[in-house]
């Protein structure tokens, strides 16, 4: 479901990143605000306000669910659009910081050598930005990992469908006798963390290697 | 040949420039830094947009505002030589120099991996990547990187800037071979004296983003507005000669020119050479009558063609001696000897004033 989210939000990430750090234009404070939102937000607030959008009566949901037959709410689909959007401004601020660390002379230099915009996005600034995207990519899954309030208010607390860890563990606490599996709960969470941290400072170590290499 | 003609208002700062270049020439602009030379190159390649003017390269239209032409750079096909290699760093030098080359179509395609990888002598380097590369190979493979996406221009953007004097010289030699090699025309910014006596053929002289002056480089160098722009340097004449031959007993080279024959420190110049003399206007001096028992090696007789009266009682004083050559003297001096125009002198350039850096190659001889 993680996954399904972070895969899914990227090209937006990206693009919303790339706006942010390139584009000058009326109300970009604004458009910045809103990509932030999230972050500043109740996670209730924002379940609440996808419930309202999405739901299959909302604007956008009772579309989705006429239209394309596709239904959010209370399901896995429903729990990643939520945990997506929970996590897309601080995949944002990681693309966005790592975009305006571009050379912009070295993107140049590849137009004048024949790339056209979206050739030199492609083959320069995508290959430049990959660390702030990597950094990007694991803060949004590690955030989705722990989506909580947003995911509860939305799509609700189903088994196998939209109980995520968080949501799983607060479910065994409140059971009398669930201790020991909410305990087991907690290593797996610790152990995802880690394993979810060491790949990445792998991967990024093996990209600053061929970078300098 | 180049054909610019551009307008652009950067707050109070107006580049309003034009001027023509013929062939495969090295055209050196030159200026102080702030008097809009990266401006130009910059609107030449596309990254800079001219409010108003024309851009043509070989009567291809780069830009023309009335006509409503602006190609991007990407289709420009102006091969742009940073003052930082702006190497790729996630491709090895390999995948850098291809770069461009992969972008050209075959039929347009007139300059060879393997003849630049074996002129920029960096054929051990292919495999590594640019992070490992010193600051002369870096800019040797952006060279080659330009070259491979075969432009109709070069433009060349204080490529030794960024470099110490070692690496600098390391790398003069290989821009020098570039116009014989591949036929192409370079506009080439600097405010290096050095640089353009070795590399260029014309010269473009911009003060706060004007021409001052333009035409050989012979020409402008030796104008009291260029000794104005290249600061620390004085006011000079530089003479285009001939290298005639080596007299290594004495340690002196003798070279021919319009005015006969000069004799200068020895020259690693084969004879036939095209090299050009930087004679400093303040280490002629004139003479009324032909001087005797001197240690001078050099005397030319002329006539005086003009006299300026420069601040700080100074005369600057034209003697044409086959070649206009500057004198530098005092006002002191020139009331003493009467100097006037029309009077016959005799100047004295002393050989040993003549320095390294005052003499240069220029031009590839076969």
């Amino acid at each position: 479901m993680s996954g399904w989210a972070v895969l899914g939000s990227l090209p937006f990430g990206v693009l919303c990143a790339w706006v942010l750090a390139r584009c000058q234009f009326p109300g970009k404070g604004l458009f910045d605000g809103i990509v932030h939102l999230p972050l500043v937000l109740p996670p209730v607030v924002v379940g609440y306000a996808l419930l309202v959008l999405l739901g299959r009566k909302g604007v956008i949901g009772g579309w989705l669910h006429d239209a394309l037959g596709i239904t959010l709410i209370f399901n896995w689909k429903g729990a990643a659009v939520a945990s997506a959007l929970m996590a897309f401004p601080l995949m944002v601020r990681a693309i966005r910081l790592s975009l305006e660390g571009v050379d912009r002379r070295i993107e140049a230099a590849a137009s004048t050598l024949g790339a056209g915009p979206f050739a030199v996005f492609l083959t320069v600034t995508l290959p430049l930005t990959f660390p702030g995207l990597l950094a990007g990519v694991i803060l949004a899954f590690a955030r989705s990992l722990s989506e909580f309030g947003a995911t509860i208010t939305f799509v609700s607390n189903i088994p196998g469908e939209t109980r995520t860890l968080p949501i799983a563990l607060y479910t065994l606490v409140e059971v009398p006798g669930g201790e020991e599996a909410a305990l087991r709960l907690c290593v797996i969470s610790v152990v995802l963390a880690f394993t979810t941290l060491f790949a990445a400072d792998i991967l990024a170590r093996r990209i600053d290697r061929r970078l300098k290499n | 040949m180049l054909d610019i003609r551009l307008k652009k208002r950067q707050g109070d700062f107006t580049v309003d420039i034009a001027f023509r270049t013929g062939g495969a020439t090295v055209t050196a602009v030159f200026g102080r830094s702030g008097a809009g030379k990266t401006s130009v190159v910059n609107m030449v390649a596309g990254l800079g947009r001219p409010d108003e003017g024309h851009i043509a390269v070989d009567g291809r239209v780069l830009f023309d505002a009335a006509q409503r032409i602006n190609l991007p750079p990407h289709r420009r096909r102006v091969g742009y030589i940073f003052q930082e290699s702006c190497l790729f760093p996630h491709y090895t030098v390999r995948g850098n120099l291809t770069y461009g080359m992969d972008r050209v179509a075959a039929a347009e395609r007139y300059i060879d991996f393997d003849p630049v990888v074996e002129l920029l002598g960096i054929g051990h380097l292919l495999d590594r990547r640019p992070a490992l590369l010193s600051g002369g190979e870096k800019q040797r493979v952006a060279i080659g990187r330009a070259l491979l996406s075969s432009p109709r221009l070069l433009l060349m953007d204080e490529p030794l800037a960024s470099l110490d004097g070692a690496r600098k010289a390391e790398l003069l030699p290989f821009i020098a071979q570039l116009p014989g090699h591949f036929r192409l025309p370079i506009l080439y910014v600097s405010h290096s004296v050095d640089e353009v006596l070795r590399l260029a053929d014309s010269l473009v002289l911009l003060e706060a983003g004007q021409v001052v002056a333009a035409g050989p480089v012979e020409q402008v160098m030796s104008q009291p507005a260029f000794a104005a722009a290249a600061g620390s340097h004085g006011l000079a004449t530089v003479l285009g000669a001939t290298v005639d031959h080596h007299d290594q007993e004495r340690a002196s080279s003798h070279l021919t020119f319009p005015g006969g024959v000069i004799r200068v420190p020895l020259l690693d110049a084969l004879p036939g050479a095209r090299v050009r003399v930087r004679i400093e206007a303040g280490n002629v001096i004139l003479a009324r009558g032909e001087p005797r028992g001197l240690s001078v090696q050099n005397i030319f007789a002329g006539r005086i063609t003009e006299i300026r009266h420069m601040a700080a009682g100074l005369v600057d004083v034209v003697v044409d001696i086959g070649c206009p050559l500057q004198a530098q003297i005092t006002a002191q001096a020139c009331a003493d000897l009467e100097l006037a125009v029309g009077v016959p002198v005799f100047a004295l350039i002393k050989s040993a004033s003549i320095g390294r850096s005052d003499l240069a190659q220029h031009g590839s001889i076969t």
